[in-house]
């Protein structure tokens, strides 16, 4: 019982974020879907995100939760602009795959 | 011991149903870890999900479980404000454009391609490594506390008297941000009978 006693390490919401950054890493190289790719690096901010929230609580600082709440508009901008470039490019292209998106490869 | 936010609504739920079995008498600090294991457990299954599915509309729907999940962390860590913005910008509105957009292209299955070798090769370890670097940096680190919602709470009036006074300019300048990015958006989507649309007819062809 005396598991139970003690309250949750800060260590553990900063290995929770690593895990989550690390498993959009993997999304990011092993998918090959365009849209799915796009979903992976918004599992990547989400994790940053929960480690900046997390030192916020460490430190008592309020500046590192507004860095978050900049971070979250950043990522609308990004996916507004980023999934108007994927429309266009299956307007073109008539495919998602990125093995056939390979105009721009030598 | 006094209980607010998030915890108490959870100790009603709990002594509703301890009512039916002799629960031992649970503390926050007992609340704070049990909510801890299950929306961690939450937002690891939903990022594993996402790789393992292979429609992307099954990818994008857990990972709106994996950000609802991440709010609910963020209001036991104190953070109020952006528990409530995570929900109603992320899974309220990226996703729902994630989501709109797989539905308004119908895209189908991927198929299963092992990817570049250099990815598999490489860059798995690599991401096995990170993940270890960063385990062992945050395990052994001195000094870090523990999460507890008593140490404070960062109210939004906290928050919006930093944002006000102290960073106001790159407050604005996000908003431009915004502005920008929307005039993108729609210059970029725009069914093209601009200049646009005949450089993407040459590139079909």
């Amino acid at each position: 019982m005396s598991f139970f006693q003690q309250e949750v390490p800060l260590a553990w919401y900063l290995l929770l974020s690593a895990a989550l950054f690390s498993l959009g890493i993997v999304g990011f190289l092993i998918k090959r879907n365009l849209i799915t790719i796009f979903l992976s690096i918004e599992l990547m901010l989400n994790g940053v995100n929960l480690s900046f929230v997390t030192f916020a609580h460490q430190w008592h600082a309020v500046k590192g939760q507004i860095f978050v709440f900049f971070v979250m508009m950043v990522a609308a901008a990004e996916a507004a602009v980023g999934l108007a470039i994927i429309i266009a490019v299956f307007r073109a292209r008539a495919t998602l795959a990125v093995d056939r998106i390979d105009l721009m490869k030598l | 011991m006094g209980f607010n936010g998030p915890e108490s609504l959870v100790l009603v739920f709990f002594s509703l149903t301890g009512r039916l079995l002799p629960a031992p008498a649970i503390d926050g600090e007992t609340m704070h870890l049990i909510l801890f294991f299950i929306f961690a457990g939450f937002c690891l299954a939903g990022a594993i999900n996402l790789l393992l599915q292979s429609h992307p509309i099954n990818s994008a729907l857990s990972l709106i479980v994996v950000m609802t999940s991440l709010s609910v962390l963020y209001l036991l860590l104190g953070a109020e404000f952006l528990a409530a913005a995570q929900i109603i910008v992320y899974a309220g509105a990226i996703m729902v454009l994630f989501v709109f957009v797989v539905m308004l292209l119908n895209a189908g299955r991927e198929d299963r391609t092992l990817g570049s070798r250099a990815a598999s090769v490489l860059g798995l370890p690599a991401a096995a490594v990170f993940l270890g670097v960063l385990a062992t940096l945050f395990l052994r680190a001195q000094g870090l506390g523990r999460a507890a919602i008593s140490q404070g709470v960062t109210t939004t009036e906290d928050l919006s008297r930093v944002l006000f006074h102290e960073l106001l300019l790159p407050f604005e300048v996000t908003s431009v941000l915004i502005l920008i990015a929307i005039l993108g958006a729609v210059a970029l989507a725009r069914h093209g009978d601009g200049s646009g649309s005949n450089r993407e007819r040459t590139v079909a062809k």
